[in-house]
């Protein structure tokens, strides 16, 4: 096995950033070859990891801890568990296959692939990081090179969707930052003393003192945190970034916001805000009001989608909703539901990843994403049709297809929490099974049913690059959905222990229990 | 070991459905035979799966192997297939329509640019249809019910080019979706108090009583409501009409012998789920759908229409069958019905293959010459589900008039007595509107004269499982070995005690027998009486039905209309839905998304009022220092000369001024 192999998958990318900005930017093909060469790297060295990973260990794996700056105390610090093995996959994946999606990328593309790269280091050391300050650095890195994506590669209306996109993410860090400032100042370590960014430490309850356990300052700690990882998710009303991000983005950027960034705000909830902070996740207002959230995340997204014009609004609302289905799974405390949840997370990853890389198609040929300016696809493009089918029919939770197995454990969890009563909410969260039907369906029969628009009676079917691209993807589908105990397996052991942890642990809330 | 036949029954079609999606166009005749030839073997191993189980003869007889399809810390949970009477009837009776329909479909389908493609949806259907009947959980069940309705949608909107066609897909689907979410919530419900989705083991957690009163009733109705969906009941039966749209053959065995008949399965599967009071409720929507599909099918023209408004109306005497504890009779009667109903289709697909797609049956007429034995099997199947004594319907149907009936004298309620009154008119209404439809195809006088001389018996591949499905329809209906095999469950069966014997049966057998014979003579006096004034409207001609629909005109506009329930969802469900979605969107963007885009105006807005203080007071504050500072530079330089003598002098001066400042300050 690769010695230090996180190091390795987050820094390979780095390398051939480097790479990349040595060549003369002439040498187009030779750019995107080596994006592409270090992105598969990435994706040999996730199968190593996933072939590697100890199933049957809830503790962190394949850990590098070394100090980097001693007088604060930081730490180097990564490892993964079965959260974050699942997220490190997913993103080797849809980093690889949004550089194969980027090869039409004609304006600057050295500047791009660089950005591209830079992105790809930043989310894989999100999901690598032990240590809070390392990970707010990842979250950081992050940022930048996704403001330049969708700044100038982007659609018409490009420079307002960036800087949204950035002021609002932008918000999200200022409010971690505070909670991780306050969490470093307040926990100790428990060999030093000291003050601490170590986020094994930060779980371990007993080592939280000062504020922390003054003032119920911990709910403002919590607070915090949920609307720095809220807007990433994004939940109600924090969710306005998410379209005009999507929809301005260039095809492969859609991709990898929606289907890794996304997952980084419930990551976040699950690595730093449930664990660290559990009685504040518990206080029953907070976990309500999330519930809450995540009802209408589900309802109300789905009824945007079902709203919205252009095709790939539509993608970017149904995400809206999708995220929803996560947040319940997550919120009943149950290992089926916490399972369902993070599979859902990698599920929704791989099927909004396959809508919007179909989108980009029909996008590339026709230049328009009107739904109603479609019509007739079917007998025009029929492996294309066969293929959107396959992604329509999972994101509307067809059994068989990866989505359904990790709605329906999502929704089972919430239904069948004991430790809380989320029987009405997930009720009122299954009308979104019947709005996602009706949204998709009704654009399925829009774009491909009905006699062929004569403006497209030449549109060229799918072609072999795109067919790279989007086959992966569509076995992905099949396969998670008839097998799911592939991640589940993996991340099995894990959520459990996290849900035990969450719910056995004690409360440092005064007067509100 | 009948395990394993019963897992190959299920994958074959699969495997035939993957390899025909890929490769179907390159085989020879576009893989037709390769589908085909796979149902025809699993009907064979259907038969022997039929032979080995109904051998042992026994009700109880049950195998059941599963595995462990995923496991979460203390949650199992098991895939597996349970084979008893009724899985081994369901199977046979399966495969014998779609080896059949697939048989038929080489005729009716031949041409179609998407042939090879129809024949894949064919088998995923099977696939999707044999795995839902051989399942032995709630959620297994629940997953092949969604492929089933997938499989449908795409064989209702195979024409897809046609409007029509994709939006009947698209209701079909939607609809049973509504039905779907209702049984989804059931499943969350069981398995919320059980921790299982095994049938058994729910079964019998609610025999220990863990799951019962309200709750049980709840979860009951909820598991019902994806009956209601899947077999077109009340008040959700509007989608099957339209599901018309898609061919013949695939009404027939879709939409009348197989998919539609899961919901009945369901029930039966479930039955021991459902209390008294959830019992009450389903008897009264399978009445209630068997009369409104029954009065609406009286004034239809369209051939498959018809028999799509008899299949819902029969589907409801299943439903209300089962709900009034006629089990066997139900089940019995989805078995008749799947021969005579799939003859009935199969035969109108001759029909309209032979008047070159011709529907209406007002350019019909006359044809009982031309297609002489679409018109024998026709009339056959006609002659079964009007319950003409000696074919199978009238065994089935009679069996649920006296379950109705029995039921009414046991619990001596008003309610089920106007069950069993409504059942038995309408099963008149079913002798009149059959006949009415047969009459109008191949009596008469041709009154498209054009289509009538083109017109022609189909060819063998057509004609062969019409005959089949009559010989079924006429022997289908003795059925002594179904009435000792699908026994009514109880929950004594599924109790950790063990398998105690229903005491009760012998008694309440001796007691039905009243009741049969009641039942038998009426049931047989109104399908005559039915089959009577069919004749004179529509044979002797004695009476116009046109002259009675003018004078009634509101009954018959308020049927020909279908009782409006397509306006009145269109006008609340789908309107309603799509006016919230529109204003959600329209909120989304000018409310959030307007408070967000304000807020950055505002912070633009005090930006550039701070940008202006800046330049004017703070930085206006700041060059003034700088003004200062300057005017006390050039000032100063003055001093700087660069001659010696005057450095001298001016530090002499300063040594002074200091020294003196000192003494000034001791």
């Amino acid at each position: 096995m690769i010695p230090n192999i996180l190091s390795v998958i987050v820094f390979l990318p780095v390398v051939g950033m480097l790479i990349v900005l040595l060549l003369p930017k002439e040498k187009k093909t030779a750019i995107k070859m080596v994006s592409a060469v270090f992105t598969g790297l990435q994706v040999i060295i996730a199968w190593q990891i996933y072939v590697n990973f100890d199933t049957n260990t809830t503790s962190m794996q394949f850990v590098e801890q070394v100090k980097w700056i001693e007088s604060f105390n930081i730490w180097y610090f990564v490892g993964i568990d079965g959260l974050s093995v699942s997220m490190v996959l997913l993103t080797a994946l849809l980093s690889f296959i949004a550089i194969v999606a980027s090869w039409n990328i004609d304006r600057a593309e050295k500047a791009y692939f660089a950005l591209f790269l830079l992105l790809d280091a930043g989310m894989m050391g999100v999901f690598v990081a032990l240590d809070f300050f390392l990970f707010y650095i990842f979250w950081e890195v992050m940022l930048l090179p996704m403001y330049f994506l969708i700044g100038i590669w982007g659609g018409p209306r490009r420079e307002y969707a960036a800087i949204k996109f950035f002021l609002y993410t932008l918000l999200g860090s200022v409010l971690m930052l505070l909670a991780l400032l306050v969490l470093y100042f307040n926990v100790k370590d428990p060999v030093t003393g000291g003050h601490t960014f170590n986020m094994l430490h930060m779980m371990d309850q007993a080592n939280h003192a000062g504020i922390l356990k003054q003032f119920n300052i911990r709910l403002l700690v919590y607070a915090a945190l949920f609307i720095g990882f809220a807007i990433k998710v994004p939940i109600f009303p924090f969710h306005t970034w998410l379209p005009d991000a999507h929809v301005e983005a260039p095809t492969p950027i859609s991709v990898i916001l929606a289907g890794v960034l996304l997952k980084m705000g419930t990551y976040g909830m699950l690595r730093i805000s449930f664990p660290i902070l559990p009685d504040a996740m518990k206080w029953e207002p907070f976990l309500y009001g999330f519930v809450i959230l995540a009802v209408i995340n589900i309802v109300y997204g789905s009824l945007c989608a079902m709203a919205q014009t252009d095709l790939k609004k539509l993608v970017a609302y149904s995400s809206i909703g999708h995220m929803g289905v996560v947040l319940l799974g997550m919120a009943g405390l149950t290992s089926l539901g916490m399972n369902g949840a993070v599979l859902q997370m990698f599920n929704h990853g791989i099927v909004s990843g396959m809508l919007f890389l179909l989108v980009g198609v029909i996008y590339d040929r026709a230049h328009h994403r009107e739904i109603s300016g479609f019509g007739g696809l079917a007998s025009q493009m029929p492996i294309y049709t066969g293929i959107a089918s396959l992604a329509f029919f999972a994101n509307l939770g067809l059994p068989g297809l990866n989505n359904f197995i990790s709605e329906a454990f999502s929704f089972l969890g919430a239904f069948g929490s004991e430790a809380f009563n989320l029987k009405v909410y997930t009720i009122i969260g299954t009308l979104g099974i019947i709005l996602t039907a009706g949204y998709m369906l009704w654009t399925l029969q829009r774009v491909f049913f009905g006699p062929l628009n004569p403006k497209y009676v030449n549109m060229p079917e799918v072609n072999t690059r795109e067919l790279i691209t989007l086959v992966p993807l569509g076995i992905l589908v099949i396969v998670l959905g008839v097998y799911p105990n592939l991640l589940l397996n993996l991340m099995e052991v894990s959520l459990n222990n996290l849900v035990q942890t969450v719910l056995n642990a004690p409360s440092f809330l005064l007067g509100m229990q | 070991m009948i395990v394993d036949y019963v897992i190959w029954i299920v994958l074959l079609p699969l495997i035939s459905f993957a390899i025909q999606i890929f490769f179907g166009k390159r085989l020879p005749r576009q893989g037709d035979w390769l589908p085909t030839s796979v149902m025809f073997i699993d009907l064979l191993l259907s038969l022997i799966v039929a032979g080995k189980v109904f051998s042992a003869y026994d009700p109880e007889f049950r195998i059941t192997r599963s595995f462990e399809w995923v496991v979460l810390g203390t949650t199992t949970i098991k895939f597996g297939i349970l084979i008893d009477n009724l899985t081994a009837v369901m199977l046979f009776i399966v495969t014998l329509v779609s080896s059949l329909v697939h048989l038929f479909s080489i005729g009716y389908m031949h041409g179609d640019p998407r042939y090879s493609r129809y024949f894949a949806y064919l088998s995923l259907f099977s696939f999707s249809m044999l795995g839902l009947i051989s399942v032995d959980n709630f959620l297994g069940i629940y997953m092949f019910w969604e492929l089933v309705g997938v499989s449908s949608y795409l064989l209702i909107g195979f024409w897809f080019e046609k409007h029509s066609a994709s939006n009947a897909a698209k209701k079909a689907f939607l609809v049973n979706r509504v039905g779907d979410v209702g049984m989804f919530i059931g499943i969350l419900l069981i398995f919320a108090i059980t921790h299982t989705f095994n049938f058994s083991e729910v079964f019998g957690k609610i025999a220990a009583g863990e799951l019962s009163g309200a709750l049980l009733t709840t979860a009951g109705i909820l598991i019902f409501c994806g009956a209601v969906g899947k077999s077109a009941q009340f008040p959700l039966h509007v989608w099957l009409p339209d599901a018309m749209e898609g061919p013949t053959p695939v009404s027939a065995l879709i939409h009348a012998a197989t998919m539609v008949a899961a919901g009945v399965y369901l029930v039966g599967r479930t039955f021991v789920l459902y209390s008294e009071h959830a019992l009450l409720v389903i008897a009264g929507i399978g009445t209630i759908t068997a009369f409104i599909a029954a009065t609406i099918a009286v004034v239809q023209m369209d051939i498959k229409k018809v028999l799509a408004y008899s299949t819902i109306s029969q589907l409801g005497y299943m439903i209300a069958a089962l709900g009034v504890g006629g089990y066997n009779a139900g089940l019995f009667h989805l078995m008749t019905h799947a021969f005579f109903k799939a003859l009935l289709f199969l035969g109108a697909g001759s029909v309209i293959h032979a008047m070159h797609h011709e529907q209406d049956m007002r350019q019909m007429g006359g044809l009982r010459h031309k297609l002489p034995v679409t018109f024998a099997t026709f009339l056959i199947a006609t002659m079964a589900i009007s319950g003409v004594p000696g074919l199978a319907g009238f065994f089935s149907k009679d069996a649920i008039l006296a379950a109705s009936l029995e039921k009414a004298m046991e619990t001596g309620m008003l309610y089920h007595y106007t069950i069993f009154a409504i059942l038995i008119f309408t099963a008149g209404l079913t002798a009149f509107y059959m006949f009415r439809a047969l009459f109008l195809t191949f009596y008469g006088t041709p009154r498209n004269k054009e289509k009538f001389d083109h017109a022609h018996e189909s060819p063998g591949t057509m004609t062969i499982p019409l005959v089949a499905l009559a010989v079924f329809t006429v022997i289908g209906g003795y059925g002594k070995w179904f009435e000792e095999l699908v026994r009514k469950p109880n929950l004594q069966m599924f109790a950790e005690s063990g398998a105690v014997q229903d005491a009760t049966h012998a008694a309440t057998e001796a007691a039905a027998h009243g009741a049969h014979t009641i039942a038998m003579v009426l049931s047989i006096a109104f399908a005559f009486g039915g089959i009577a004034v069919a004749m004179l409207y529509y044979y002797w001609n004695k009476y116009s039905a046109e002259a009675v629909s003018k004078k009634f005109a509101g009954i018959y506009n308020f049927l020909w209309n279908k009782w409006y329930f397509d306006e009145l969802y269109q006008a609340t469900a789908v309107r309603g839905t799509l006016l919230l979605s529109k204003a959600m969107g329209w909120f989304d963007l000018n409310v959030i998304d307007g408070l967000v885009n304000n807020t950055a105006r505002l912070t633009t807005l005090i930006s550039f009022g701070s940008g202006t203080t800046d330049n004017r007071i703070v930085d206006g504050l700041v060059n003034w220092v700088a003004r200062i500072i300057g005017w006390f530079g050039a000032t100063l330089r003055e001093i700087q000369t660069g001659r010696v003598q005057a450095y001298i002098l001016m530090a002499l001066g300063a040594f002074i001024l200091l020294y003196v400042i000192q003494l000034a300050m001791v």
